[in-house]
C-alpha cells in the first residue's frame, strides 16, 4: 500500500488544506523530510537517542496474571510508558527535534492536550538547546496541573489557550497561528499524525519504532504474529506507531480505540470515526465532530489527550479500506479498566491508554488462550492521579 | 462581464484603487449585516468581502475570531447567509466575496454550494485553507457556475507558486501584506510597495492587499501600489462597541474616512 501519495493524500483523506503563508513552509518542511529520513547519519543519531535517551527498546510484556484472570487470549502490553517522560510523544519529538536542529531552526512550538506531547516537546528542546512555547487550553491545564509544572521545569513558555473549547483542538488552532506569524524561524512539532501534509506521513514514520519492536519481540515471545493489535486514538499517533509495520500482515486485526465520553448516544464523546462525518480540519479531510453546518463540535473525553474531534486521516483511510476497525470506550469503562490494570499488574496507565486496556478486557474472554492481543500501553498514568482521585471522591 | 471585472475596469477607467471592505456574516445577526452591507456601499465600499463564521477560524486574529463567534452564537448558518445575498441582490449590485475556510463549503457540498452561490448573486469565493493544490473539488464547480475563486499570495510565496496563483486564480488575488493572522497593525511594512509591486507585474488580474490595514492613511500608502486596499479587523472592531443605528454611523464615517483615505493615496 502506497500512502500517502505525493501530495500527503490517504485516499480521499490527509492533504494540505492551510492558508498560502504556510504552503512554502510545508514543502520546505516536506523535502527536508524526505532528505533526512533516508540519510545514514540521521537515522543514527534518531537511533541512538532512542537507545540511550529514551531508554528502547521497551519491553512487550506478557501480562500473565491479568490474561488468566480475563480467562482467553494472552494479553501482551508494549510499555510505551516505560519511555523517558512517560510516554509514546518522545519517539517523535526526538524524531522532529533533530529535524528542526538540521533545518536551522531555533525555536519550536507544540500543542498539548494531555501534556504529554508538550512536556516531550519541552524535554527535546532542551536536550538540543532550542527554545519552546507550548499552547494549552485552559481546560486542560486545570486537569493536568502537573505536567504544565513539568513544562515549565524544562525550559518550556506554556501559552494558556481559552478560545472555543479550550482544549486540545483550540492549542492547535493557537499554535498553527503562532507558527503561521514566526514561520521564517520557528518549527512547529505536531504531537499526532493529523495536521497538514507531511505531519500525518513524519509523525507516523517516528512512531513505526512502536510497531517494530512489537512485531520482532511477539515473534520471538511466541514464534508467530499476534492476533489482534489494540490502541487508543485521539489523533492516532501510538495506534499508527503500531499498526504501520503489521499492516500488510493481514492475519493481524487492528482495532483503534475512541474515547466514547459519556456515551456515543449521548452524543457527549471524542469518537469521529465512529460517530463522525468527513470534513477539514487542521489542514487535513478526515472524520469530525462536526454539526450539519461544517462547525466543529465539541468532544469529550475525560482523557485530555483523546479530546478531540478529528482523528489522522491515515485512520479514516484504514477504516474506509477496512484494514483497521475503530471501537470506542467509555469514560466509565476506561476508569474500570484504569484500576483493573493497577490492582492485576501493578501498572498505572494513562487514561488515554485504559481506552485500549479496557478494550483488550472485552475481547480477551471471546477469544482461545493460544490467541493473543498486543495492547499499546502508550502512556504511564502518574498524571491522571488527579482525575481519578476527583471521580473516586478521593482528596489528594 | 462579471460584477467584479466591471468593477475594477470602472475603478481603472476613472484612474481609482478599489476600498474592499470586511465584515463577519451574521454579526450580530443577519438582518443587521444587510443593513451594513448597504451602508458600506453607500459610505464608499466598492466591494464587499462577507466573512463566513467558523468554529476553528486559524488564519484569524482575536477581533475576527470573537465576531466569527458572535456570529455563530446567533445561529448564523451558510445556507442562511446566501438567503441574505439574495435579499441583498434586489438592492445592490456591489460585488459580494464570501470569504471564510472550507469545511462549511465541504459540508454544504461543493457543487451544490457553487450553484446555489451564484444563484443568490454571490460573486466570489475565497477559501483561506483551499491553496491551489486542493482546490480542483471546489472549482471545477465555481467555473461552471461562474464564480470566481481568489487565492491568496503572501510574503512567502515564490515566484513558482505566484506562477500558479496567477494560473489558477479569477476575479482578483488577494495579496496578504503580512506573515501572520488578521488583524490590525500599527504600522505597513516598509517593504510591502516593493513586493505588491513585483507580484502585481507578474499578474494580468487586479491585485488587492489585505491584513493589518486599518487607518486611512495606511489604507492610503497600499492604494498607491495595489488595485485594492481591503480593511477587516479594524472594521470588525466597532461590531464590539456598538449596535444599531449607531454602529452604522460610526462605520460610515470610517469607512468614508479609509475612501478618502485610498483615493488620497491613489492621486500622489
Amino acid at each position: 500500500m502506497d500512502t500517502p501519495d505525493n501530495s500527503g493524500h490517504f485516499g480521499r483523506f490527509g492533504g494540505r488544506y492551510v492558508s498560502e503563508t504556510l504552503m512554502p513552509a510545508l514543502l520546505e518542511l516536506e523535502q527536508a523530510y524526505h532528505h533526512f529520513r533516508n540519510e545514514k547519519g540521521f537515522q543514527e543519531e534518531y537511533a541512538y537517542y532512542l537507545r540511550q535517551y529514551v531508554g528502547r527498546p521497551n519491553p512487550l510484556y506478557f501480562a500473565e496474571k491479568l490474561s488468566r484472570k480475563m480467562g482467553g487470549a494472552k494479553i501482551y502490553l508494549k510499555r510505551e510508558d516505560l519511555n523517558h517522560t512517560g510516554a509514546h510523544k518522545v519517539n517523535n519529538t526526538i524524531g522532529q527535534g533533530l529535524l528542526a536542529k538540521r533545518m536551522g531552526k531555533k525555536k519550536v512550538i507544540a500543542e498539548t492536550g494531555a501534556g504529554q506531547h508538550g512536556v516531550a516537546t519541552a524535554t527535546v528542546a532542551a536536550l538540543f538547546g532550542m527554545e519552546c512555547e507550548v499552547f494549552m487550553g485552559v481546560e486542560d491545564i486545570r486537569r493536568q496541573s502537573l505536567n504544565v509544572f513539568r513544562m515549565k521545569l524544562l525550559g518550556a513558555k506554556v501559552t494558556p489557550v481559552s478560545s472555543g473549547t479550550a482544549t486540545l483542538k483550540d492549542a492547535m488552532n493557537e499554535a498553527m497561528r503562532q507558527w503561521v506569524t514566526h514561520v521564517d524561524d520557528t518549527f512547529y512539532i505536531i504531537g499526532t499524525v493529523a495536521g497538514p501534509h507531511p505531519y500525518p506521513v513524519m509523525v507516523r514514520d517516528f512512531q513505526a519504532i512502536i510497531g517494530q519492536e512489537a512485531r520482532a519481540q511477539h515473534l520471538e515471545a511466541e514464534g508467530r504474529l499476534p492476533d489482534y493489535l489494540v490502541a487508543a486514538v485521539g489523533g492516532g499517533s501510538n495506534a499508527i506507531g503500531l499498526f504501520h509495520p503489521f499492516v500488510k500482515d493481514e492475519s493481524v486485526q487492528m482495532i483503534g480505540v475512541e474515547a466514547a465520553g459519556y456515551g456515543i448516544d449521548s452524543g457527549r464523546h471524542a469518537a469521529p470515526l465512529s460517530a463522525g462525518s468527513v470534513g477539514v480540519l487542521h489542514g487535513n479531510k478526515t472524520y469530525l465532530l462536526q454539526d450539519e453546518f461544517g462547525q466543529i463540535a465539541h468532544a469529550h473525553s475525560i482523557s485530555a489527550g483523546l479530546d478531540y474531534p478529528g482523528v489522522g486521516p491515515e485512520h479514516s483511510y484504514l477504516k474506509e479500506i477496512g484494514r483497521a476497525s475503530y471501537v470506542s470506550v467509555t469514560d466509565d469503562e476506561a476508569l474500570d479498566a484504569f484500576q483493573v490494570l493497577t490492582r492485576e499488574e501493578g501498572i498505572i496507565p494513562a487514561l488515554e491508554s485504559s481506552h485500549a486496556v479496557a478494550h483488550a478486557l472485552r475481547l480477551a474472554p471471546t477469544l482461545s488462550a493460544n490467541e493473543s492481543i498486543v495492547v499499546c500501553l502508550s502512556g504511564r498514568g502518574d498524571k491522571d492521579i488527579h482525575t481519578v482521585a476527583d471521580v473516586m471522591g478521593v482528596q489528594l | 462581464m462579471s460584477r467584479i471585472a466591471d468593477r475594477f475596469a470602472a475603478l481603472k477607467a476613472r484612474g481609482e484603487k478599489g476600498l474592499v471592505t470586511f465584515v463577519t456574516a451574521g454579526d450580530p445577526d443577519l438582518a443587521g449585516t444587510e443593513q451594513v452591507v448597504l451602508e458600506l456601499e453607500k459610505a464608499g465600499a466598492d466591494l464587499i468581502e462577507l466573512g463566513v463564521p467558523f468554529s476553528d477560524p486559524m488564519a484569524d486574529g482575536p477581533t475576527i475570531q470573537l465576531s466569527s463567534d458572535r456570529a455563530l452564537a446567533a445561529g448564523t448558518t451558510l445556507p442562511g447567509i446566501l438567503e441574505m445575498v439574495a435579499r441583498l441582490r434586489t438592492r445592490t449590485q456591489i460585488p459580494i466575496v464570501l470569504m471564510g475556510y472550507f469545511n462549511p463549503i465541504f459540508a454544504y457540498g461543493p457543487e451544490r454550494f457553487a450553484r446555489d452561490a451564484a444563484q443568490s448573486g454571490v460573486d466570489a469565493l475565497l477559501v483561506v485553507d483551499l491553496p491551489p493544490e486542493e482546490a480542483a473539488e471546489l472549482k471545477e464547480h465555481t467555473d461552471r457556475c461562474g464564480l470566481d475563486l481568489i487565492f491568496l499570495l503572501t510574503p512567502t510565496s515564490d515566484a513558482s507558486r505566484v506562477d500558479s496563483v496567477a494560473r489558477q486564480g479569477s476575479g482578483f488575488i488577494y495579496y496578504v501584506s503580512v506573515t501572520g493572522v488578521t488583524g490590525a497593525r500599527t504600522a505597513v511594512a516598509d517593504t510591502l510597495a516593493d513586493r505588491v509591486t513585483e507580484v502585481r507585474n507578474a499578474l494580468d488580474l487586479p491585485l488587492v492587499v489585505g491584513f493589518g490595514i486599518s487607518t486611512p492613511e495606511q489604507a492610503g500608502q497600499v492604494a498607491r501600489v495595489a488595485d485594492g486596499v481591503v480593511v477587516g479587523s479594524a472594521l470588525v472592531k466597532f461590531f464590539e462597541k456598538y449596535q444599531g443605528e449607531e454602529l452604522l454611523r460610526e462605520l460610515s464615517s470610517f469607512v468614508s474616512a479609509l475612501k478618502q483615505g485610498v483615493l488620497q493615496g491613489t492621486q500622489k
